[in-house]
C-alpha cells in the first residue's frame, strides 16, 4: 500500500514581500473585487476538483501527511480549509498520527481563527516570522509588529496546537550579526519545537533584486552569512533544537513528516496552480495561473502544464542533492567506489562528520552543509 | 591612345630589355597603392572595364579587409609611351607594406629597377615607407616620388613635395601628383616610368639566373613562383634548379600576370613572370632563392638569400581540447604557403596541448591566427609572446629559449636578447611623449630629425622584447594615432632579464611565466597575481598566488576560501530546477582547467593572457559579426 502526501498551495497574499518570487497574488494583480470569503469558497472548490482528478490518477490508499502553503494560506476561511481536509479524508485515508501543518502570517490569524484551524483537523502551525528586529522587517517589505508572532504563537498553543514552528530568514539588507542573534533568540523564548532558518536568497525579477542592481541596497557578503548559519546552528542546537535539514532544526521528534517527504522522494500531489506532485520518478507541475488554473479545472479537470521523467542519472542526482542535506546522510555504499577518494579529501577537512563515517555514513558537518552544493556538483552525474 | 591590345604587345620570352621597366610601390597602408593599381590597370587596358572590382590584385579576404598587402604581385602591362611613341612593357611588382614582411619587401626590390615612392598628400611619409625608401635607395633603385590623392581638401602637396625632396634629393618640382580616385596624373605617372626607370640589363647568353621574389601556394596548381630573370632564359619543360637546396624541378608551366596568368612559352632577360614546378610546399622554392637550369647551372647565386627567421614566439592552443588535430591540420595547411611559419606541439599544464609558433613579427602572427581562426572555424588561446634569448649558464652551455619553460633553473651566467633599431615618425608635439615610451622600454636614443617644419624622425635602439609587449598600441594611443613605427633586426645584447614564474598553491602555472627586465620583474608579478586573484573564482580552500623568481617570492595575492555555496531552500516545487541548475554548472566545471586542485575557468587564462587592447579588438570583431 503506498503512500500520497498533499500539499495545497494558496496562492494569495493581501500584498507581495520584495523578496519573495513565490506563485502567489495580491488582489490588485488578480483585479479581484469580491470579498475574501467568497474567494477562499470558489477558490477551494477548485482545489476540491483536483483532489478527486488526484483520486482517479494514483492508486496510493494513506495520506501521512498534508501540508497547506502559500502564499498566505490563513487569508482562506477554516471552514474551507476543513472541507479540503475532509475531502482528503474521505477520498483516502488519513493515517492515525497523519501531520497536518498550515503556514500562517501572524498577522492574518485571530484567537478565534487558530482555535478554529485545529477544530477542522490542522495540527502542526508554521508561523512567517522572518525576523524579531523592526528595520530587518522592514528592508524585507514584512509589516508585522514582532509582537504579533509571540502573541499568535501563544494563542496556537492555548487553541491546542502542540507542533509550532517559526520561520526565520537571514542576510536580509542591513541585518547584523547581532540582530540576527536577536532574532533566534527571540524565536528561542517561544514555546516552539522547529524552527526553519534560511538565507535570503535575492531572486531575479523581485522588488529586492531590482534594489540590489540599482545600489540602493547592499546585501551582505557570503563570508558573514556563513557565519549567521554558524550561529544559528550553534545556538539552536545549545537550546535542544537539533538540525535534521540544512536549513531546519526540530526537538526531537518535531521533525516536518511531511517535508521529509520531499527529501526523501516519496511520493505527494501539488494542489493548487503552479503546485508541482512527484508520483513514483513521473514529476508533474500545474500552470501557473489561478485563472489558468480555474479554466482547466473546470473544462478538464486536468490543471497539469507539464511533466518529466527522471532518468537513472538524474533521479541519482536528486538522490544526492536532496539528502546529503539531511542529517541522517547517505550511506557511503551510495557513492560509485572512484569517488572514495574524493569523499576522504572531504573527510580530511572536515566536512564529513568522523563518527557517521566510521559506521558507512556520509553526513555533513556544520561547515560541509555551508558546501552542500559545491559537493552535490563535484558528485553529480 | 597609349594602352597597346594584348595581342599585338611584345609578347613575353621576345620582349627586348631595352623595352621592360621594372617597378615597384612603395607606399604605407591607406596612401592608396592598391586604387593606384587598379587604375593603372585600367588606363592600360589589361583589365575590361566590367571586370574591374576593388584592390583587383588583393587576393586574400584578409588583405582586402585590412587594406594590406601581405604577398607582393608581378602585373605586366603593356604601354605606349606618350613621350616617344615607343611600346613597352611595365612590370608592376606590388611590395607588402609592413614591418614584419622587410625581407620578403627587398626582395621585391632587388627585382626592380625603380621604384615609386607614394605618399598620401594629407598625410605625409610614414615610418615604415620611409625604411622601405632607404631600402630602395640602398639598392640603387630610381626613385619617383609621388603624391597621391591630390582630389582630397585637405592635401597639402606643397609641404610634402618639401618632405620628399629632402628626402630624396631632388627638387619639389619633380614630384607627380596623381590621384588615384580620380586618375588624374596616372597616365604621365606610366610616361615617366618609361622614362625616368632605366631597362634592365643582363646577359643572354650566361647561364641562367632568376630571382625568387615570391612564392604562393594554390590549392589547384601547386606553388606559384614568382621570378625575375637575370640572365639567360627560363623556358618551359626546362629542368630547373634551386640554388640554396640543389634541387632539381622540372617547370611545368612559365607565364606571365596580365592580370590574370597568361601561359608563355619561357621568360627572357629582365623579364618577370611565374614558373610552375608541381611542389606543394613554398618551402623548397623560397623567396631570394637563384633559379638556375639543370643543364647549364650558373656558378653563383644572385646576392641576398636569407632563409627566414622567427623573431617573435607565442604558443597557440586550442580553447576546446578536442580541437587539437584541427590545429595541427590548419597549420599544416598554412605552412604549404608561409615559409616564415614555424611550429612544435607544445603541451601546456594549464592550456593542454597546443603548438609553439615562431613568426616574423606581431602583425604576421596576428595575421596567422586570424586565418586559423577564420579558415578553420577554430578558437586559439595564445600566450603572450616573447622574443628569442640566448641563455648561457654557469657552466658556459648556450641554451636557445623560444619559450620561457626553457629557460634554465640553474645558475645563469647571462642573458642576451634581440636588439632592433627603432625609427618613429610623428608630429614633432609628440617627440617628449614618445621619448618617455621609449624610455620607459629601455630605449637608446640614437638621433632625430627634422623631415619638416613640425614632422621628425626619431631613431631609438630598443630590445625586441619590449616592442612585442603592447609598445605599438601604447604609441598609438599616446600620439592619438599619428606616430608610425618601423624596426629592424640589428643583434642582440646582454640584458639583466629573469624569469618569473606564477605560482597557484605552490603550483607553477607555465603559461604565465614570462622573461622580463629585472626592474619590470615587481610589476608584472603584482600585475599577474591581483589580475588572477580577480579572475579566480572562490573554492573551498585558501589559494595563495605567487610571483617567484627562482625560489624567491616577490609578490603574492590570496584568494580566501569559499565559505557558503548552497541554497537554503529546496523544497517539492525547487527539486526539478535546482537539480538541473547543478548539473548545468557541473558542465561548466568540465571546462574548468585545473592547476593542482585549483578550478580555474578558461576564462582566467585568456584574460590574464590577454591587454586591454586585445579585449577591445576581440569586442569590435564580435561586433562585426553580428
Amino acid at each position: 500500500m503506498s503512500n500520497l502526501s498533499f500539499y495545497v498551495h494558496i496562492p494569495y497574499c493581501l500584498r507581495r514581500c520584495g523578496y519573495c518570487d513565490f506563485n502567489t497574488y495580491t488582489p490588485s494583480e488578480l483585479s479581484i473585487t469580491s470579498e475574501l470569503t467568497k474567494i477562499s469558497q470558489t477558490y477551494l472548490d477548485l482545489v476540491l476538483q483536483e483532489i478527486d482528478f488526484a483520486r482517479s490518477q494514483s492508486t496510493a490508499v494513506s495520506v501521512p501527511s498534508i501540508f497547506f502553503g502559500g502564499g498566505t494560506p490563513t487569508l482562506m476561511a477554516p471552514t474551507d480549509l476543513g472541507r479540503v481536509l475532509a475531502t482528503i479524508s474521505d477520498r483516502f485515508e488519513l493515517t492515525p498520527d497523519a501531520e497536518i501543518t498550515i503556514e500562517a502570517n501572524p498577522d492574518s490569524v485571530s484567537k478565534e481563527s487558530l482555535s478554529r484551524l485545529r477544530e477542522v483537523g490542522f495540527n502542526r502551525i508554521s508561523f512567517g516570522m522572518q525576523s524579531a528586529v523592526p528595520h530587518v522587517l522592514a528592508s524585507l517589505d514584512r509589516t508585522h509588529n514582532p509582537d504579533n508572532v509571540m502573541r499568535a504563537v501563544m494563542w496556537a498553543k492555548e487553541s491546542g496546537f502542540e507542533e509550532l514552528s517559526v520561520d526565520l530568514i537571514y542576510g536580509a539588507p542591513g541585518e547584523s550579526v547581532s540582530d540576527w542573534r536577536t532574532s533566534i533568540e527571540a524565536a528561542l523564548s517561544l514555546p516552539i519545537t522547529h524552527i526553519s532558518a534560511y538565507a535570503l536568497i535575492v531572486e531575479d525579477g523581485t522588488k529586492l533584486s531590482n534594489q540590489v542592481r540599482r545600489g540602493e541596497v547592499v546585501i551582505p557578503d557570503d563570508d558573514e552569512t556563513a557565519d549567521k548559519y554558524l550561529l544559528a546552528d550553534e545556538l539552536l542546537e545549545l537550546a535542544g533544537f537539533h538540525w535534521y535539514e540544512l536549513s531546519n532544526w526540530s526537538k526531537h521528534g518535531s521533525e516536518s513528516r511531511h517535508n521529509l517527504r520531499y527529501w526523501n522522494g516519496e511520493n505527494w500531489w501539488g494542489a493548487g496552480p503552479g503546485a508541482h506532485s512527484h508520483l513514483d520518478g513521473r514529476r508533474f507541475w500545474n500552470v501557473k495561473h489561478p485563472d489558468a488554473y480555474a479554466q482547466r479545472i473546470l473544462k478538464t479537470g486536468d490543471p497539469k502544464a507539464d511533466e518529466e521523467y527522471t532518468e537513472p542519472s538524474q533521479k541519482w542526482n536528486e538522490e544526492l542533492m536532496l539528502k546529503i542535506r539531511l542529517a541522517q546522510g547517505l550511506p557511503q555504499s551510495f557513492f560509485p567506489p572512484e569517488k572514495m577518494n574524493s569523499l576522504l579529501g572531504y573527510l580530511a577537512e572536515g566536512d564529513l562528520d568522523q563518527n557517521a563515517w566510521s559506521v558507512g555514513k556520509v553526513v555533513l558537518t556544520r561547515t560541509g552543509r555551508l558546501i552542500a552544493d559545491r559537493i552535490v556538483r563535484e558528485f553529480a552525474m | 591612345m597609349p594602352a597597346i591590345p594584348i595581342a599585338s604587345a611584345p609578347q613575353p620570352s621576345q620582349t627586348s630589355p631595352l623595352q621592360i621597366r621594372n617597378f615597384c610601390i612603395i607606399a604605407h597602408i591607406d596612401h592608396g597603392k592598391s586604387t593606384l593599381a587598379d587604375r593603372m590597370l585600367g588606363i592600360t587596358e589589361v583589365v575590361e572595364q566590367r571586370n574591374m572590382r576593388a584592390q583587383y590584385l588583393d587576393r586574400m579576404d584578409i588583405e582586402r579587409e585590412r587594406g594590406i598587402t601581405i604577398k607582393s604581385q608581378a602585373v605586366r602591362l603593356p604601354w605606349r609611351s606618350g613621350i616617344d611613341g615607343q611600346e613597352y612593357i611595365l612590370n608592376m611588382i606590388d611590395t607588402p607594406g609592413h614591418v614584419d614582411f622587410t625581407y620578403e619587401v627587398s626582395r621585391s626590390l632587388a627585382a626592380c629597377e625603380g621604384a615609386v615612392l607614394l605618399v598620401d598628400c594629407a598625410q605625409g611619409i610614414e615610418a615604415q615607407t620611409l625604411a622601405n625608401l632607404y631600402l630602395a635607395m640602398e639598392n640603387n633603385l630610381t626613385i619617383i616620388p609621388v603624391l597621391n590623392k591630390i582630389d582630397l581638401p585637405a592635401a597639402q602637396p606643397e609641404k610634402f613635395s618639401e618632405e620628399l625632396a629632402k628626402l630624396i634629393g631632388c627638387e619639389p618640382e619633380d614630384c607627380l601628383r596623381v590621384s588615384g580616385k580620380t586618375g588624374v596624373g596616372v597616365t604621365e605617372l606610366l610616361d615617366q616610368i618609361v622614362r625616368q626607370i632605366p631597362a634592365p640589363t643582363g646577359d643572354p647568353d650566361a647561364p641562367t639566373r632568376a630571382l625568387i621574389f615570391d612564392s604562393v601556394y594554390d590549392t589547384y596548381r601547386g606553388v606559384v613562383t614568382y621570378v625575375r630573370v637575370k640572365d639567360g632564359h627560363l623556358t618551359t619543360r626546362d629542368q630547373i634548379q634551386m640554388f640554396s637546396t640543389g634541387v632539381r624541378h622540372e617547370m611545368l608551366e612559365v607565364g606571365v600576370i596580365s592580370p590574370e596568368p597568361v601561359i608563355s612559352r619561357g621568360l627572357g632577360v629582365g623579364e618577370v613572370g611565374y614558373v610552375i614546378t608541381g611542389v606543394k610546399d613554398v618551402r623548397q622554392s623560397r623567396v631570394g632563392d637563384t633559379i638556375t637550369t639543370h643543364n647549364n647551372p650558373a656558378k653563383i647565386a644572385l646576392s641576398g638569400y636569407k632563409d627566414p627567421r622567427p623573431m617573435v614566439f607565442s604558443g597557440l592552443f586550442p580553447l576546446d581540447g578536442a580541437d587539437f588535430p584541427l590545429l595541427r591540420e590548419a597549420l599544416d595547411k598554412l605552412q604549404l604557403n608561409d615559409a616564415a611559419l614555424v611550429y612544435e606541439p607544445e603541451s601546456s599544464a594549464a592550456l593542454g596541448f597546443g603548438f609553439r609558433c615562431g613568426f616574423l613579427g606581431l602583425l604576421h602572427m596576428e595575421i596567422v591566427r586570424e586565418r586559423l581562426e577564420r579558415e578553420s572555424n577554430l578558437v586559439l588561446i595564445s600566450t603572450a609572446p616573447n622574443v628569442v634569448y640566448s641563455v648561457t649558464t654557469g657552466d658556459g652551455e648556450l641554451i636557445t629559449v623560444t619559450n620561457p619553460s626553457e629557460y634554465p633553473d640553474s645558475k645563469i651566467e647571462k642573458v642576451e636578447e634581440p636588439i632592433v633599431r627603432a625609427t618613429v615618425l610623428a608630429p614633432s608635439e609628440f617627440i617628449g611623449t614618445i621619448m618617455e615610451l621609449c624610455q620607459e622600454r629601455r630605449g637608446v636614443l640614437l638621433g632625430m630629425d627634422y623631415l619638416s617644419e613640425d614632422r621628425v624622425e626619431i631613431r631609438y635602439t630598443l630590445p625586441l622584447a619590449e616592442i612585442v609587449f603592447d609598445f605599438f598600441d601604447q604609441l598609438k594611443s599616446r600620439t592619438r594615432g599619428y606616430a608610425s613605427l618601423d624596426y629592424e633586426p640589428i643583434g642582440e645584447a646582454v640584458g639583466d632579464l629573469v624569469k618569473v614564474d606564477i605560482l597557484l598553491q605552490g603550483e607553477k602555472v607555465d603559461a604565465f611565466s614570462a622573461i622580463v627586465h629585472k626592474e619590470k620583474a615587481y610589476a608584472y608579478g603584482t600585475m599577474m597575481t591581483s589580475k588572477l586573484r580577480e579572475l579566480i573564482p572562490r573554492q573551498q580552500f585558501e589559494i595563495p598566488i605567487q610571483a617567484a623568481i627562482g625560489g624567491r617570492i616577490i609578490a603574492r595575492e590570496s584568494i580566501r576560501a569559499i565559505r557558503k555555496d548552497v541554497l537554503a531552500k529546496c523544497y517539492g516545487g525547487d527539486i526539478s530546477r535546482k537539480r538541473k541548475l547543478l548539473e548545468k554548472q557541473k558542465e561548466g566545471k568540465k571546462r574548468m582547467k585545473m592547476v593542482g586542485r585549483v578550478e580555474v575557468p578558461q576564462e582566467a587564462f585568456v584574460a590574464a593572457l590577454t591587454t586591454d587592447a586585445d579585449i577591445d579588438k576581440a569586442k569590435a570583431k564580435a561586433k562585426e559579426r553580428e
